[in-house]
C-alpha cells in the first residue's frame, strides 16, 4: 500500500507544483463543455420543442471526457515518468507492476472525479443542466465509462512500454478513434450499417445511446448496460494483459535502459 | 564462514542472437568491494541491470542474500540500491520530495529522520527545496548516492558513482562510501569507474571484463604486476586493446 501512495504522491506532487498540468485538468474540458452548451442553447432555440433532444449532448460531453480523463489519467502519468528517464530508478526498487499500476489508477480516477465534479458545476451554471438528472442510472454509466477509460489507458501505456517512447503518438492516435463510433455526438443509428456493427462492440456507444434512450422515452435497456459492462471489464482485464506482457518483453530485451536514452 | 551476499552463476544474456554477458561467475562477500571494469560495450551495464532484476537472464541464476532473485525480487530490491550515471529522478520535484517518494518505495521507517540525516550526509541541505532538474550534474550525483542510501542497502551497486563530481567531491564521497561500509559489517558493494586510481584505493578485488567474459580477476594492487603491467590502468587499457593477449 505505500508503494502505491508512493506513486500517488509523485503524481499529486507534480500537478501541485505545475499550473500548467493543473490547467491541463480542467482547461479542455471546460472548453469543450462551453462550445457543447452553447450550442445546445442555440440550437434548441432555433429547433424549438422538435430539438430539446440536443440538450443530452452537455451530459454525454461531460461523460465522454470523464472517460478520456480515466485515460489521460493512466497513460500521461505514465508518460511523466517516461519524461523524467525515472522508470529505471522505480523498476529497480522494490515497486511490483501491480502497485504501480494501482498508483496510476488512482491518479486517473481522481483526475476524472475532479474533472466531471468542475463540469458538472459549470454546467448547472451556465446552462442550468442537471448532470445528475439521470439519478441512479448514473452508478452504470461511469462504471462502463471508467473501466472503457481504465483500459484504454493501460493500452495506451502497454504500447508505449512495449514500442518505446518513439511510439507515443501511435499509442495516442488509436484511443482517437473511438469517439467517432460511441454515438457521444450523434446518435448511433446516424453511422452506416457496417459501423454501426463496430459501435456495438464499444462499451461507450451504449452508455451514450443510453443517456439518449432515457432522455426520450424515460427507459433505458438493461441488458445493453448488462453488455457494455462486462465488455468493459473485458477490455480493462485485456488491456492489463497486454501490459504484463509487454512489461515481461522489455525485460527480456533490456528496453527499460532504452527509456533512459530516447 | 559467513554466506555470500550476492552469488551469479554462469549469467548469459543475448539480444537478438548476440552475446552481451557470456557464463560469468562471481560473488560478492560480506565486507567486500568488487570492482568491475571493462571498457564500454563490455557488458557491465548489462550485468548490473540483471542484478537489479530490469532485465532477464537468458540463462544462469542470480542469488542475493542466499535468495533467488527470480523468485524473491521485491524483498531483495528493498535491501538493496543503486545508483547509475544513465538514470534520472524526476526534475520537477525537489530534492526532498524526490528522497521522500523514494523513501516510500522502499519503505523506509522513519523517513523524515534519514533524509535529513542524508541531506546533512550529502552536503544538500541547502538544495532540499530546489527542483532536481535545477541542479548540476555533480549535485544530482550526490542525490542519486543520498537516493541509493536512503534504506541502508546491505547490496549496493555503484555504476560510476563519482563521474560527476569534482576531485574534491569525488573524494569525500569515496570516504562517505567507505565509512558507511566499514560501519556495517554485513555491506557489500559492486563499483563500476573508468578512474582506476578509485578503484584501485576502494576495492578488495577486481573483475575485468570483456565481450562479455570475465578476464581477468585478482586484487587491484597485485593483479598489474602479475600481468607484467606498470598500474591498473595499463592492465585496463590491454583489457580494452588486446584482450587475446591475457588469455
Amino acid at each position: 500500500m505505500i508503494q502505491i501512495s508512493a506513486i500517488f504522491l509523485r503524481q499529486f506532487l507534480l500537478i501541485k507544483r505545475s499550473f500548467h498540468r493543473l490547467l491541463g485538468i480542467f482547461y479542455w474540458s471546460f472548453l469543450e463543455l462551453l462550445l457543447w452548451g452553447f450550442l445546445t442553447v442555440y440550437l434548441n432555440r432555433i429547433g424549438e420543442d422538435r430539438l430539446s433532444v440536443v440538450t443530452v449532448l452537455i451530459g454525454t460531453v461531460i461523460l465522454w471526457n470523464f472517460l478520456m480523463r480515466v485515460q489521460q489519467g493512466v497513460g500521461i502519468s505514465f508518460l511523466e515518468d517516461v519524461w523524467s528517464r525515472n522508470l529505471m530508478n522505480l523498476f529497480a526498487s522494490p515497486l511490483k507492476l501491480w502497485q504501480y499500476i494501482a498508483g496510476l489508477v488512482l491518479v486517473g480516477t481522481a483526475g476524472a472525479f475532479i474533472s466531471v465534479g468542475v463540469m458538472a458545476l459549470v454546467a448547472w451554471f451556465l446552462f442550468s443542466y442537471s448532470f445528475f438528472q439521470y439519478g441512479i442510472l448514473m452508478i452504470p454509466f461511469i462504471f462502463i465509462l471508467f473501466f472503457f477509460g481504465l483500459g484504454l489507458g493501460l493500452y495506451t501505456t502497454a504500447m508505449i512500454l512495449r514500442f518505446g517512447p518513439s511510439s507515443e503518438l501511435l499509442a495516442w492516435s488509436i484511443p482517437a478513434l473511438i469517439p467517432p463510433f460511441s454515438g457521444v455526438f450523434y446518435p448511433v443509428s446516424t453511422l452506416p450499417q457496417w459501423l454501426q456493427y463496430v459501435a456495438f462492440f464499444l462499451p461507450s456507444s451504449h452508455v451514450f445511446e443510453g443517456m439518449r434512450a432515457a432522455l426520450l422515452t424515460g427507459t433505458i435497456d438493461a441488458n445493453s448496460l448488462i453488455f457494455a459492462s462486462a465488455l468493459a471489464v473485458i477490455f480493462s482485464i485485456g488491456a492489463l494483459f497486454l501490459l504484463h506482457r509487454s512489461y515481461r518483453y522489455v525485460l527480456r530485451h533490456g528496453h527499460l535502459t532504452r527509456f533512459q536514452t530516447e | 564462514m559467513s554466506e555470500n551476499i550476492l552469488e551469479v552463476k554462469n549469467l548469459t544474456k543475448t539480444y537478438d542472437g548476440l552475446e552481451a554477458v557470456r557464463d560469468i561467475s562471481f560473488s560478492i562477500a560480506p565486507g567486500e568491494i568488487l570492482g568491475l571494469l571493462g571498457p564500454n560495450g563490455a557488458g557491465k551495464t548489462s550485468t548490473i541491470s540483471m542484478i537489479l532484476g530490469i532485465l532477464e537472464p537468458t540463462s544462469g541464476s542470480i542469488t542475493v542474500f542466499g535468495k533467488p532473485l527470480a523468485e524473491k525480487r521485491s524483498d531483495i530490491l528493498s535491501r538493496m540500491n543503486f545508483t547509475a550515471t544513465y538514470t534520472s529522478l524526476p526534475g520537477n520535484l525537489t530534492v526532498s520530495q524526490n528522497l521522500f517518494i523514494f523513501a516510500l518505495l522502499y519503505n523506509v521507517s522513519d523517513r523524515k529522520f534519514r533524509i535529513e540525516y542524508l541531506l546533512k550526509e550529502f552536503d544538500l541541505e541547502r538544495f532540499r527545496d530546489t527542483k532536481t532538474g535545477l541542479l548540476s550534474s555533480g549535485e544530482l550525483s550526490r542525490v542519486n548516492l543520498a537516493k541509493a542510501f536512503l534504506n541502508e542497502p546491505a547490496l549496493l551497486l555503484l555504476d560510476e558513482p563519482t563521474a560527476s563530481l569534482d576531485p574534491s567531491s569525488a573524494d569525500e564521497v569515496r570516504q562517505k562510501i567507505k565509512n558507511y561500509q566499514r560501519a556495517r559489517a554485513n555491506v557489500g558493494i559492486l563499483w563500476t569507474s573508468h578512474n582506476m586510481n578509485e578503484i584501485e584505493t576502494m576495492c578488495d578485488r577486481v573483475l575485468f571484463i570483456s565481450h562479455g567474459k570475465i578476464l581477468l580477476a585478482g586484487d587491484p594492487k597485485t593483479l598489474p604486476g602479475e600481468y607484467r603491467k606498470k598500474n591498473l590502468e595499463e592492465l585496463f587499457i590491454t583489457v580494452a586493446r588486446e584482450p587475446l593477449s591475457l588469455q
